[in-house]
């Protein structure tokens, strides 16, 4: 077995990013190494593999395991180097070299190299596994070519410009391919890592690996003794030696959990827990922390579907504005959100700090202002009931998803709202797949209230939704290409901006597509929720953001600034 | 004699009282159910004092304002901008006392209707199956495991993808009683027929029949009487049921809509963590069952008492 080790370790120097281990050092971060995190994730993972993983706790798990080429830092909503230390863009910006990490390993002591990267995309983008990640990697609808052009560097190539390519990376784990190719010729991939999968046969580039999977009560994850990322003082991440997801099987538990001091991390809190959480912090050792409005916006959409056969009035621009007028705003953020929440004036939450037009403000809710707006469309009163031009009632419903509880209350007080103006509103909560059924497929609604997030500080990922023919055009899944003019105006901008390397003319168009809405109104904005979050006053380096996964995102740094006792350094 | 009907008493008036109650929601309670003070969402019960034998209400701002009896047609109320929250106020600022007494009517009328309807249908089908035997019997209880085996919870989905989105108050009713009636006849109709079973084959029922009684008489004056003592426990077990069931079906949009309460979707929006630690005033339906659901415990004590007494 000796005889061979120096043969195989010239093998291994010739096929692999070799060199001195290129570590990145983060020249402002300190701390001290030891302890352990407790985090209550609301159920039990499905999966751990990346390529398959679609909910928000399997991804949250796989996240402290798995790391990308190009990371968003959550903090600053901007990319920064992970695992391409650089990268460069060719003049016609179609073409991206990144240069990978020198001598890293998997946390399994294997070394990476351009060959599971090359790989790795191979999965995401075969047609036959069907990732649901893989649309994020064929802007323009045809995939991302990927190419290994020597051990440490790679080239994409895009099949059109598209600005800010880099942000597309993050998300996108990279995979061992010594452990998954053999599963990925026989056809096995869709089964491997699951939940049953020892411990030991899954490995990533993430801060932590795994250790222990009790199903249904916990995983415990360990520190990865390769991880990539060192502090000021050269002490390698991540500081905390272990990390132990339990499940806490809802939200309410999960705020038990974190009040009773079981859990040290909380993220997404709703509102009146928050306040119930608030009273008790002080003396429970632990602070909360109102983030701000994130990147969720909740608003009311229009069925402009003409052959959905729903009432003539919804298609038209003086009811739609006269409904966002007479909506009081305040009174929702007050009473659904006990204060936690901003009023929106256009469909582009305030989270999305780079990109939101802040000339766009939440009109000032007046019932005059409304009646006005419906007396010039041709409405009337009789009564004390609206008519509309062809002298029929104004009745409409909303749907909402039954099991939101906010949701279901601000659909309530809008129907308040709109009763001023002799408005009949019922409100229809729904199973939310029923909901789901009725607005992207049969179009059997006239209103309906739901809550979108933008997927990044980028208005790319969102051309899905203002796109005429984008599968989250809420206001009318079925056209396949603009059906008013204003909205073949709103394509013409989403793609324009797309392939415009330069922010501030980018921010311009964006600014005009939000403008647009706004005149036209297929939706009507409401409230974006803020960030709701807590932890341990003695953890450090906590530093929350508006973005997923808004506590635990820099995992990798968090540290105890006192151990607690019983604990090994 | 006497002290049986002595013993009907409490119950009877406890129920009577109930419903008046909720029959007479517009005048006793304060506000109408759907009235929102914007300004006192989650607002804890008033405290009521008295001042020279005049009562007062403390608005959640701490002024206070006398009560003022039988003005606009309301048994009570305070003059605004004085408020008057018996039980509270939900996140909407709802006045909770109001909503429980009008919600009453939506949940004691379907408890009460579905529950007859489920008896009536499973007292007659469980005696025709215990009764005659054979092949009734056998389509009947395997019709009815068929039913209990159901997952009713996606037929009911499909039932509402049919329904048109905004169904009134009254179709919603109408709704909730055939639904749950139609679907909980099983359990008491199988229950009628192990007593019917039994009971046929007693003495007195033999010798009716040796004399020649038909099958009509028998039931009538043997059979179902017999029946009387469990479809009334199953009574009294499955009103607060159904009062239940109908939280579910408002969770699949089947139940009445906002802003018409009912004990069921009140208590919904109750089932949050806050709410039971800061905002216990919301769980008023959950308590409120409580008497109810003694009083039909002691009706149906009373009544069964009755029976063996005779």
């Amino acid at each position: 077995m000796f005889r061979y080790s120096t043969f195989a370790l010239a093998l291994v120097v010739s096929a692999l990013c070799a060199g001195a281990e290129d570590l990145l050092v983060l020249q402002d971060l300190s701390g001290r190494q030891g302890g352990r995190l407790v985090y209550a994730q609301r159920s039990e993972p499905k999966t751990f593999n990346p390529i398959f993983a679609a909910d928000s706790v399997s991804r949250e798990a796989i996240g402290m395991m798995m790391a990308d080429l190009v990371h968003i830092n959550r903090y600053t909503q901007r990319t920064e180097p992970a695992l391409a230390k650089s990268w460069t863009v060719s003049p016609d910006g179609r073409r991206y070299a990144l240069e990978l990490r020198r001598g890293i390993r998997f946390s399994d002591g294997q070394p990476f190299s351009a060959d599971d990267v090359v790989f790795s995309f191979r999965v995401y983008l075969d047609t036959a596994l069907d990732s649901p990640q893989r649309d994020l990697l064929m802007p323009g609808g045809k995939p991302i070519v990927v190419k290994k052009v020597g051990d440490c560097r790679v080239e994409f190539d895009l099949p059109v410009r598209y600005a800010a390519a880099e942000r597309l990376f993050d998300g996108f784990a990279i995979l061992p391919r010594h452990l998954l190719e053999p599963a990925y010729k026989t056809g096995k991939l869709a089964e491997a890592w699951g939940l049953r999968t020892p411990p030991a046969a899954i490995t990533g580039l993430g801060p932590f690996r795994l250790k222990q999977n009790i199903p249904g009560q916990r995983l415990v994850l360990e520190r990865n003794p390769y991880y990539w990322k060192a502090d000021k003082n050269g002490i390698r991440l991540p500081y905390l030696n272990e990390v132990d997801l339990t499940q806490a099987g809802s939200e309410d538990m999960q705020v038990l959990r974190f009040e009773s001091g079981e859990s040290d991390v909380i993220r997404r809190v709703g509102a009146h827990d928050f306040a119930v959480l608030e009273k008790e912090s002080r003396r429970r050792g632990y602070t909360v922390s109102d983030l701000g409005p994130g990147m969720e916006y909740t608003s009311l959409y229009f069925n402009l579907d003409p052959a959905a056969g729903r009432p003539g009035f919804l298609r038209r621009r003086s009811f739609r504005q006269a409904v966002s007028t007479a909506i009081d705003r305040n009174a929702l953020v007050r009473l659904v959100y006990g204060g936690h929440a901003a009023p929106l004036g256009t469909p582009v939450p305030p989270g999305n700090k780079a990109w939101v037009d802040a000339s766009l403000r939440p009109p000032v809710p007046s019932v005059s202002a409304a009646r006005a707006l419906l007396s010039s469309g041709g409405f009337k009163w009789s009564g004390g009931n609206l008519l509309d031009p062809a002298g029929k009632r104004v009745e409409f419903s909303i749907i909402t998803s039954a099991g939101n509880d906010d949701r279901v209350q601000m659909a309530t007080l809008i129907q308040a709202d709109l009763k001023e103006l002799g408005i009949q509103v019922d409100v229809v909560p729904l199973e939310f797949r029923s909901l789901l059924d009725r607005v992207l497929r049969t179009h059997q609604f006239d209103t309906a209230l739901m809550s979108m997030a933008d997927g990044d500080a980028d208005p790319n990922p969102d051309m899905n939704t203002w796109m005429s023919d984008g599968g989250n055009h809420l206001w009318n899944t079925a056209e396949k290409s603009p059906s008013m003019p204003w909205e073949a105006e709103i394509d013409r901008l989403m793609r324009q901006q797309m392939t415009v390397p330069d922010y501030a003319r980018r921010k311009k168009m964006y600014d005009l597509v939000q403008q647009i809405l706004m005149e036209h109104m297929p939706l009507v904005p409401l409230v974006s929720p803020d960030i709701l979050v807590g932890a341990k006053r003695n953890l450090g380096n906590f530093r929350p953001a508006l973005m997923d996964h808004y506590t635990l995102w820099n995992i990798e740094e968090l540290y105890w600034r006192e151990l607690r006792t019983g604990e090994r350094p | 004699m006497m002290r049986d009907l002595r013993r009907f008493w409490p119950p009877l008036v406890l129920l009577a009282a109930f419903h008046a109650a909720v029959v007479l929601a517009g005048f006793l309670a304060p506000y109408d159910y759907a009235e929102q003070h914007r300004d006192f969402p989650y607002a804890p019960p008033s405290r009521i004092h008295l001042v020279h034998l005049r009562p007062y209400a403390e608005s959640p701002d701490g002024k206070s304002y006398p009560i003022e009896f039988l003005v606009h047609g309301r048994l009570f109320g305070v003059r605004p901008p004085g408020v008057v929250f018996l039980l509270g106020t939900d996140g909407s600022g709802r006045d909770v006392f109001s909503r429980l007494l009008y919600g009453g009517r939506v949940s004691l009328l379907t408890g009460l209707a579905a529950a007859l309807l489920s008896l009536v249908l499973g007292t007659a089908l469980g005696t025709i199956a215990g009764f005659f035997g054979g092949w009734p019997d056998q389509l009947l209880m395997r019709g009815g495991e068929l039913m209990m085996a159901l997952p009713w919870f996606y037929l009911l989905l499909a039932v509402r993808a049919f329904l048109p989105l905004h169904i009134s108050a009254v179709e919603a009713f109408a709704l909730l009683i055939a639904i749950i009636g139609g679907i909980g006849w099983v359990r008491p109709a199988r229950l009628v027929r192990g007593v019917v079973l039994a009971g046929r084959e007693n003495g007195f029922v033999q010798a009716a029949r040796g004399f020649g009684a038909g099958s009509p008489y028998l039931i009538r004056r043997h059979v179902l009487p017999l029946t009387f003592p469990v479809v009334l426990t199953q009574a009294t077990v499955l009103i607060p049921q159904y009062i239940l069931a109908e939280v579910t079906l408002s969770f699949l949009g089947l139940g009445v809509g906002e802003p018409v309460p009912s004990w069921g979707n009140m208590l919904a929006e109750a089932r949050q963590y806050h709410t039971i630690v800061e905002h216990t005033w919301l769980l008023a339906p959950a308590i409120a069952i409580v008497p109810l659901l003694l009083g039909f415990l002691l009706l149906a004590d009373a009544l069964s008492g009755q029976q063996v007494s005779t």
